[in-house]
This record gives structure tokens, C-alpha cells and sequence, in this order.
């Protein structure tokens, strides 16, 4: 639309837009693909530590072992994802100047900071077999944190004005438990089927995870009706369908097979969907704030 | 700066300072956009014509801190208003197409950041960058501010941006430097009609109160204020708007609320959602076969 005022014709101006020419009323976020990759690293991260630290305290060391080389796999590589999507990395560190419960993203960074040196350090310390008791008690701090970087970045979302996001923040934050939980029992798995065969007990976690998944993804459509951008955004459509093809795929295969390919190929696919879920997440959250309609609808409920 | 001459002034009476903007009279001469963009030193970009009848800045961005917005909007009536205030201010003309087939009734506004009294992107960030100021407005530091880019879709009116080239969020800062030496925000020194009007925040709602009883005394009933109620979901707007028309009109949110409102509910749903975690390792984990 670059036709200057004076051409158009009376017709176009009765067909009357929704709001001001159609314009987004609330912006979209501005953040990276990175940010979702780092919703998954962050879960993945946080549930293996819980993971960890039961299996050891339940006698179950080669588990306890996949489970912290996992939570490593998600932790390594999300310091660097959340610097590199900062537009000033360079004073990354200007996060820990203050702590402000208001924002989720500050609780988020102090959250991380305690855990990062607990995951990282029992990882450490029980690989070389040095120390093994501050090992246990580093493990048994970072299944504690575990949880909250599983979560916060649910509460993240849900705090701010984009429509999908806020209005479901009742069912995200179970959203992204569950398949923080589906991604670390299909990481354990993953890791044993690799060493020798799959964990029963990781598989067993992978399938009750992507359960509660595709569980409260369906609870949180339901709530969001006219709102749900799942439905009406083609990229969110495709994630979302690609997450449960994946997840349901995966957890199936992963309590049915018995050998190690199998076993390995289903917990590829359940981390894939795990990847695939925090894509739709983020993918709905840009259409949905575009989308001046969306925030009248969220805004007047009654008209 | 002699405190002899102006003691009564924001600066020194600490008092919560905004803007009240009567888009009534608003001729959208855009000189708040000039004059914001000159003292600010923003970016000035000649752009492509949107064909959004005058309206060429788009949308409030990191560089565009006024954005004065044109509305055609076809009316089935021709509403003439009243003779002119003695104040020599009119109320926009309802204009008869040359055909006489339709009559358009052209709304302007000059959009801008409210300063909400619960401000979103103050809450979510993360790093303090954003500040309440003495005058009760909200305020980036720039040097502090490492663009992680939170207050992006925090806040519900789609105001705050990050500039691409410095990395840092942006948006008015009522002219803080201007506040501090007690002179008035750019915007409102330079339009012309008295829409932008700047001072003690109580003040401003009186006057909205006032002006809003002026017009719907003269039949003028599509007038209706918009960030003045003190109830609202933001906790009133420190930027108060008479508006001739429904806010989504002019682009705004009917009802925008500041989602940290609700931040304990959604902190206790992922406490309830982590422990489920916990809950299901554990009960699988010690209860299962190996």
C-alpha cells in the first residue's frame, strides 16, 4: 500500500480494518528462534537434574549418571543462547545488577546462576569420582533448582501482553514442565540406549511427560478459544502437529521397544517434539501480538 | 536557575507530572514529531508513503517517540459542531465529500508512551535499565539497558521498541532532561493548539474532566477519556487522552491491563506445575520396576 490518499477510491476507505489500518496494537516479541531452542535446553537442563538426583538417591547410579550428562546438554549451551540473543551481549552481566521479582526474566537469571555451578559442579565431581559427597549434595541442590528452569520460562512468556501468552498462562507453565520432563526421560534413554540399552524407568518418564504435554496443550486450547493462534497461524499449526506427531510417536515407540535402535530412534523423536512444542509456543506468541483482532478479542470479551 | 523564580515547578515540588492530550483539537500538524525527534536527536527517516491518509510515521518505535495518527472515518451524518470557543479552538470538521454522496469525519491524535502507573516494561526488566524518575515518569538508561528486549511485548501498548543500531530499548522519557531543568517536554512546547498539555498530573485530569463536560455539553457524545481512571488496569496512564471515538480506533487497547498484575497467580501455577515434576520423577523413580 504505497498509493498516496488522493487515489484511493471511496471504497477502500469504507471497508473499515480492524483498529487503526489493521496495525499490531501490542508488539510481537523480538526475540531470536534461540529463545526457543533455549526453552528446550533450560527444561531439558532443569528436569535431568531432578532426574539425577532421585536416581541417586534411589540407588540407581547408571541412571543418575545419564541424567546429569543430559542436564550438561541442556546447560552448556544456554548461557550462550540467552547472550546471543541480548542486542548488548556484551553487558550479559548487567542481569545480575539487581534482582527484581517482577521480572521474571531477573529471577530467571539469579535461578540459573545458583544452578549452572550446582548441575555443573556434581557433573564434575562424579565423573572424576572426587569429592562424591559434595558430588551428592550439589546433585541434590540442582534437582532442587531443577524445577523453577523447567518452569520460569513459562512464567516469562505469560508475562507480557501478547494475548496467546498471557491468556494462557494458567496451562503454559504445565506445558513446559511436562515437556521439560519428556525431553530429559527421553535424554536418559537416549544416553543408556547409546551406552549399552535404553533406562525403563527414563522411557517410562518420557511417555508420562509427553502425556501431560499433549494434556495441558489441549486444556490451554480449550481456554483460549477465539484467541488459540494454533489454529489460525500456519507456522504454529505445523510446530504444534509436528510436536504431537513426534512426542506421541516417540512415546510409544519408547515403551514398546525392547532393542537399542528402537529405543534410540523414539527418544529422538520425543526430544524433536519436545523442540517442536517451545517453537509453537513462541511462534504463537508473534502472530498472536500482530494481530490487532487478537488483542480486542482478549480485551473485550462481551463484543 | 534562580529558586527564587520557580519554586512551583515539577523539578521542586516532586510532583507526578504527565500529559493531557485533547485530540479535538489536534490539527496533525505534527510538529510534537518534529520537535520530539529535534530535541531527542532520533532518527528521521524519510519513508515510503503508507497511503494511511497522513499518517507516514506508522507507529510509536525506538525512534519515533510521538506518532500522530489520522483517522477517515465515513459517517452516515453530517455533524457540525458548534460555534467556535471563545479559547479559538474548533472541533474537526465533518467534511461532505464533493459528490455529497458520504461525509467523512477526520480524526487526529498524537499518540505517546503513558508512563503507566503500573508500567509493564519497568517490572519485567530485567536489568534496572528502566527507572521510575522523581517526576513519576518511567525512563530507559541507555547505558545500562543490554537490549534483551523484555519490555518488547510487555507492555500493552505496543510502545517501547529496541533500537537495531544501538541495541537498546527506547521510548519517550517525557523529555526528562528538559523536566530536570524545569522547562516543558518538547512535544507540548511546540503544538500549536494546546492538544498536547503538559503539568502536575492531578491537573491534567481535571482538565480532562473539564474539557470532556465542555464538549458533551455541545452534543458532542463520541468524546470519552482514555488513561484517566485511577482504577484502571495499569493504575491510571500518566499520559490522559480525550478521544472522539473508541480507542481501537485510534490504535490503542479498549482495556489494557499490566500483566505483572497477575504475576503471584502465574508464579504459583509453575511452583504447582514444577512440584508436579518432581512429583512424577519421584513416583516413577522409586516406585518403578527397573
Amino acid at each position: 500500500m504505497t498509493a498516496p490518499v488522493g487515489t484511493l477510491k471511496r471504497s477502500d476507505r469504507s471497508e473499515a480494518p480492524v483498529g487503526y489500518y489493521g496495525k499490531p496494537i501490542v508488539r510481537a516479541h523480538i526475540w531470536d528462534d534461540t529463545i526457543a531452542w533455549y526453552f528446550f535446553t533450560g527444561g531439558l537442563a532443569g528436569a535431568s537434574s531432578v532426574l539425577a538426583a532421585a536416581a541417586e538417591l534411589a540407588g540407581h547410579p547408571q541412571l543418575a549418571r545419564h541424567a546429569r550428562r543430559a542436564a550438561m546438554v541442556g546447560l552448556l549451551p544456554s548461557p550462550v543462547l540467552l547472550i546471543s540473543d541480548l542486542a548488548r551481549p556484551a553487558r550479559f552481566y548487567n542481569m545480575l545488577r539487581v534482582f527484581k521479582p517482577t521480572s521474571p526474566m531477573s529471577v530467571g537469571s539469579w535461578l540459573l546462576s545458583a544452578y549452572a555451578p550446582a548441575a555443573g559442579g556434581s557433573w564434575i565431581l562424579r565423573e572424576l569420582g572426587l569429592l562424591p559427597r559434595l558430588g551428592r549434595a550439589l546433585g541434590v541442590a540442582a534437582g532442587v533448582i531443577g524445577p523453577s528452569i523447567s518452569t520460569y520460562t513459562a512464567v516469562l512468556v505469560a508475562d507480557t501482553a501478547t494475548p496467546v501468552w498471557h491468556e494462557g498462562r494458567r496451562e503454559l507453565p504445565f506445558v513446559f514442565a511436562s515437556s521439560s520432563l519428556a525431553s530429559a526421560g527421553a535424554a536418559a534413554n537416549l544416553l543408556s540406549g547409546l551406552e549399552r540399552a535404553g533406562s525403563p524407568i527414563a522411557g517410562r518418564l518420557a511417555a508420562i511427560g509427553v502425556g501431560c504435554e499433549l494434556g495441558s496443550v489441549e486444556l490451554m486450547h480449550r481456554r483460549l478459544g477465539a484467541l488459540d493462534t494454533y489454529a489460525t497461524d500456519p507456522a504454529t499449526h505445523r510446530f504444534s502437529k509436528a510436536a504431537t506427531v513426534l512426542s506421541l510417536g516417540g512415546a510409544v515407540g519408547t515403551l514398546l521397544s525392547r532393542r537399542r535402535l528402537p529405543t534410540i530412534v523414539s527418544s529422538l523423536a520425543v526430544l524433536a517434539g519436545s523442540v517442536c512444542e517451545r517453537f509453537a509456543v513462541v511462534r504463537a506468541g508473534t502472530a498472536s501480538a500482530s494481530d490487532p483482532a487478537s488483542v480486542l478479542t482478549q480485551q473485550r470479551p462481551t463484543g | 536557575m534562580s529558586d527564587g523564580l520557580v519554586t512551583d515547578l515539577p523539578s521542586h515540588t516532586g510532583e507526578r507530572v504527565g500529559f493531557f492530550t485533547d485530540t479535538s483539537v489536534c490539527i496533525g500538524c505534527k510538529a510534537c514529531e518534529v520537535a520530539c525527534k529535534e530535541w531527542n536527536d532520533l532518527e528521521s527517516l524519510v519513508g515510503e508513503l503508507t497511503g494511511n491518509s497522513y499518517d507516514n510515521t506508522g507507529a510509536l518505535t525506538a525512534q519515533n517517540w510521538r506518532h500522530v495518527t489520522f483517522i477517515e472515518k465515513p459517517t452516515p451524518t453530517v455533524a457540525v459542531p458548534d460555534p467556535v470557543e471563545p479559547a479559538g479552538v474548533t472541533l474537526p470538521t465533518a467534511l461532505v465529500a464533493p459528490d455529497g454522496a458520504a461525509s467523512l469525519v477526520w480524526l487526529m491524535s498524537s499518540d505517546v508512551c503513558k508512563h503507566c502507573t503500573e508500567a509493564a516494561c519497568l517490572d519485567v526488566c530485567p536489568t534496572g535499565s528502566l527507572f521510575r524518575t522523581e517526576f513519576g515518569t518511567v525512563v530507559v538508561q541507555p547505558d545500562i539497558c543490554n537490549g534483551c528486549g523484555y519490555c518488547v511485548p510487555a507492555c500493552p501498548f505496543g510502545v517501547i521498541g529496541r533500537d537495531e543500531s544501538s541495541g537498546n530499548a527506547a521510548k519517550c522519557t517525557l523529555c526528562y532532561d528538559r523536566l530536570k531543568g524545569d522547562q516543558t517536554p518538547a512535544c507540548a512546547h511546540a503544538c500549536p493548539t494546546d492538544s498536547i498539555q503538559f503539568g502536575p498530573l492531578d491537573e491534567m485530569r481535571e482538565r480532562a474532566d473539564r474539557r470532556m463536560g465542555e464538549l458533551r455539553n455541545r452534543g458532542e457524545h463520541r468524546a470519552r477519556l482514555y488513561g484517566h481512571d485511577p482504577d484502571d488496569g495499569i493504575g491510571g496512564s500518566g499520559a490522559v487522552f480525550l478521544l472522539l471515538d473508541e480507542p481501537e480506533v485510534y490504535g490503542l487497547p479498549p482495556a489494557p491491563i499490566v500483566p505483572t498484575r497477575r504475576l503471584g497467580q502465574m508464579w504459583a501455577t509453575s511452583a504447582i506445575a514444577g512440584l508436579g515434576l518432581v512429583g512424577a520423577v519421584v513416583a516413577t523413580v522409586f516406585g518403578g520396576r527397573r
